[in-house]
């Protein structure tokens, strides 16, 4: 099986307030196998360069976007970026197959309780359904969805040790995906990949 | 005249060959001047007897070193100090003094002389400590800080000292003194508080203390204005030097130790503006006389009375050096401090000093130690100044290393340790430059040449210093060593870049960010070296240019695109054009070649903005661009 490289395209406006985001980011960084790239450092203007994130899109095999869920969706410059790399002819559309047989998934960190996104909480909706748009879009583009890496409750994460293992999951699951050990069709009914990684980890032990 | 010229031309070139040699060696500039010392005196024999003469001259440039000392330390900072300045620096001059006192005692030296032989031996050589930290970069560690607020604290001991050690004079010295004529160089000294009663005395040193606060806090001010707006370098020179001089002299008149007095005034002028260019201007002079002070250290050395008692001096030497170190030690477990600053403490400090040469001709003079003792001790003195470089390289060789790989262990760096931003320039442009900079807490250096600008900027409150920015001088005091970038904003077009190309050439992990003029003056700095230039008028035309745009009714959002556009076709032309523009023919700004090009970048320009829509590809109609009509019939 060949092996994937993985493209990291991470948001986070005020990274220097970051708890998750920056250390899961700097661990990705220094793995050979992943191009990390800090888009609000990147672009401070938003002036995204759509040949080369195109051109690094070409180059990968797996698309992570990794942000801090704001109102429910990515900080904006991700949706800038979206809009502006996403063209017609490239994307989707007549001729648009550059991104075909891709994996594409979302690492998010999301201040509210796991048990207040779902039906009877107070988001009312799990995190995958609220994704559906990034959802569609992988699909639209012929990419392969994984349903979101999520970390719930983040803002006490670092003081009651959540985090820690949130980052021994992240380890995991970025040398999956580089060793191609996920089957889109299998994780396909899962709301969240940990779930996914939890069973392997009881395997394990 | 002869004479004095080939004196001279002696100690200069033994200098120029032995401390060069010192330094690659490993040794330090300080043993090299020992070396070359002794080279030139006892050895050779080329010079003698004035290096006494000499020595009391080069003395002055441990007043010059005190005074730049001072210029460094805000009254703040000496606040901050004091328990280490008293704590720390007293208990280390009294029980040193108390144990070598003890021995003295033990080896049937009378009370008198055995006290006086302590606080002589208790000093340590603040030229030499201070100049190796500044040299192998030790002064901003624990072990450095401690140690310098102990030699601090000596150098105002040596006042109270000056004024106990004549309340020791034996009589039957006195009595021998009166019918030998030939009393070791007891020159008549000059003085104004001769045969003054005590009350009298002390309020004598309260009004020049105080005098010399004063004066340097109200009058130095407008005396450098004035000097300053002549522009005449050589003056603004001869205006430090007289203030040092003049200080060291009232100071020398009422019977304090110039070096104190030259310490207050460099604390007075810790918060001027003038600083920095104070700093360069003594800087070479105190070089030079300190290194001429060690000279005569070594040409001192008497190789008589030293190889006829040279086990008894080295004995004597080893013990100092073993009882000051073992005080120090235990001092440095009392204030805590660790790991190899402790040793840095132990180790540097264990010598006696050059205060200790003053203090034993003052005991000669005043009749507490005997001549054939003094000349002695003078030996041991010396001696210990010797051997400190040797500690200092045992501590490096051997000491450093064990405690290396703790040290590596540090996670972060402080953040009051961030690198510097030195701003060339205090004008309208550098000054906005330093208040976005110091309003997110970056430390910065702003320097004008412009004095009444200065002045300007202080009032509002903005910290600059006056002095020339392309001088290496004042780089250097400026601190450009540690500086993280350097940012140029001086209206000398050449000067803007024989500091890009000074700068870049000797400190080139500076960041320097310069402004330009024009196209040319970009080109030529990029060519100097600068790692980022900014056209000074570039960004704010663009800008106007927008605004025109916009009152045209073009929408605000697409003349942002446009903008950015324009920016990025130009930024992807300009090298090319930089390579044209540095193959131009000689002796013309712009050639045939450069001018065809910049036409064709021109056209290149206006085709990014006009071009249209997706099949063409261009830059700022990237963005956004609908999909074609009727696209939805694919997906069906």
């Amino acid at each position: 099986m060949n092996k994937n490289k993985i493209l990291l395209l991470f948001a986070h406006p005020s990274p220097h307030r970051s708890e998750v985001n920056c250390p899961m980011f700097e661990y990705a960084r220094a793995l050979e196998y992943v191009t990390a790239v800090d888009l609000y450092a990147h672009y401070p203007t938003y002036q995204i360069d759509i040949d080369k994130e195109q051109r690094q899109l070409n180059a990968h095999d797996v698309i992570i976007f990794q942000f801090p869920f704001y109102w429910y969706s990515t900080p904006s410059i991700l949706k800038e970026w979206q809009d502006l790399v996403l063209e017609y002819g490239y994307a989707y559309g007549h001729g648009g197959t550059a991104l075909h047989g891709k994996i594409f998934l979302c690492a998010i960190s999301a201040g509210g309780r796991a048990d207040a996104y779902r039906t009877n909480g107070y988001n009312h909706f799990n995190v995958r359904t609220l994704l559906q748009p990034l959802e569609q879009t992988a699909y639209i583009t012929g990419m392969q969805y994984l349903p979101p890496f999520a970390l719930f409750s983040s803002r006490s994460a670092l003081a009651d040790g959540t985090l820690a293992q949130h980052l021994q999951d992240w380890k995991l699951l970025l040398e999956e995906l580089h060793h191609n050990k996920f089957d889109p069709n299998s994780v396909d009914s899962l709301v969240t990949i940990n779930e996914l990684l939890d069973t392997r980890h009881q395997r394990e032990r | 005249m002869t004479m004095y010229f080939i004196q001279a031309f002696v100690y200069l070139i033994a200098a120029v060959i032995a401390v060069p040699l010192a330094k690659k060696l490993g040794l330090g500039s300080v043993l090299g001047y020992l070396i070359a010392g002794v080279i030139i005196g006892p050895v050779a024999g080329f010079v003698g007897q004035e290096a006494i003469t000499i020595q009391h001259f080069a003395e002055f440039g441990v007043v010059m070193m005190l005074f730049l000392v001072g210029l460094e330390l805000q009254p703040q900072m000496l606040w901050q100090m004091r328990n280490r300045l008293i704590g720390l620096g007293g208990l280390q001059v009294i029980l040193s003094a108390i144990c070598i006192s003890a021995i003295a005692l033990f080896l049937a030296q009378p009370l008198s002389v055995a006290l006086a032989i302590g606080l002589v031996l208790s000093l340590s050589s603040t030229a030499i400590v201070l100049q190796t930290f500044n040299e192998k970069g030790l002064t901003k560690t624990e072990g450095g800080k401690n140690a310098f607020s102990v030699l601090l604290m000596q150098d105002i001991a040596v006042i109270p000292m000056l004024a106990f050690i004549p309340m020791l004079a034996m009589p039957e010295l006195v009595a021998l003194a009166e019918t030998s004529k030939e009393t070791a160089e007891a020159h008549a000294q000059l003085s104004l508080v001769a045969g003054l009663p005590t009350w009298a005395f002390a309020l004598a040193i309260l009004a020049s203390i105080s005098g010399v606060i004063l004066l340097g806090h109200f009058l130095s001010r407008p005396l450098f204005h004035y000097v300053a707006q002549s522009g005449l370098r050589e003056i603004f020179v001869a205006t430090a030097l007289l203030i040092v001089i003049g200080i060291a002299a009232l100071m020398s008149l009422v019977g304090l130790s110039p070096a104190l007095g030259t310490f207050l005034a460099g604390v007075v002028l810790a918060n001027s503006e003038f600083r920095h260019e104070l700093e360069s201007n003594i800087e070479p002079f105190k070089g030079l006389l300190l290194g001429l002070f060690f000279m005569t250290v070594g040409a001192g050395i008497d190789f008589d009375i030293l190889s006829s008692q040279l086990l008894l001096i080295i004995a004597l030497t080893l013990s100092v050096i073993a009882i000051k170190a073992c005080i120090l030690w235990a001092l440095a477990i009392i204030f805590k401090i660790r790991n190899s600053d402790r040793w840095l403490f132990a180790l540097s400090l264990a010598q006696a000093g050059e205060f200790g040469f003053v203090l034993l001709s003052f005991t000669t003079q005043s009749h507490v130690i005997p001549t054939d003792t003094a000349q002695i001790l003078q030996l041991v003195v010396a001696l210990s100044m010797f051997l400190t470089p040797a500690l200092f390289i045992i501590f490096e060789k051997v000491i450093m290393p064990r405690y290396r790989s703790t040290a590596s262990d540090k996670a972060f760096d402080n953040i009051d340790e961030k690198g510097n931003v030195i701003i060339a320039g205090g004008g309208r442009f550098g000054q906005v430059v330093n208040r976005l900079l110091v309003a997110n807490g970056v430390k910065t250096v702003v320097m004008d040449l412009d004095a009444a600008q200065v002045e300007n900027l202080r009032t509002i409150n903005i910290q600059t210093f006056f002095g020339d920015a392309t001088r290496p001088e004042l780089l250097h005091t400026a601190g450009i060593e540690d500086a993280t970038s350097l940012v140029i904003a001086i209206d000398d077009r050449e000067s803007a870049k024989a500091l890009v190309h000074y700068v870049k050439r000797t400190y080139p992990h500076v960041i320097i960010i310069s402004r330009a003029f024009d196209r040319g003056h970009n080109y030529e700095l990029k060519h100097a070296g600068a790692d980022l230039i900014i056209n000074e008028t570039y960004h704010s035309a663009l800008e106007t240019g927008a605004y025109a745009m916009t009152s045209l009714g073009y929408h605000p959002f697409l003349v942002e695109q446009k903008k950015h556009a324009f920016i990025k076709t130009e930024q992807q032309a300009s090298q090319q054009l930089y390579e044209q523009w540095v193959l131009r023919s000689e002796g013309e700004q712009y050639d045939h070649d450069y001018r065809k090009l910049f036409m064709q970048i021109e056209e290149a320009i206006k085709d990014a903005m006009q071009s249209d829509r997706i099949d063409k590809h261009s830059h700022d109609e990237r963005g956004w661009t609908p999909p074609p009509r009727g696209y939805e019939n694919d997906f069906d």
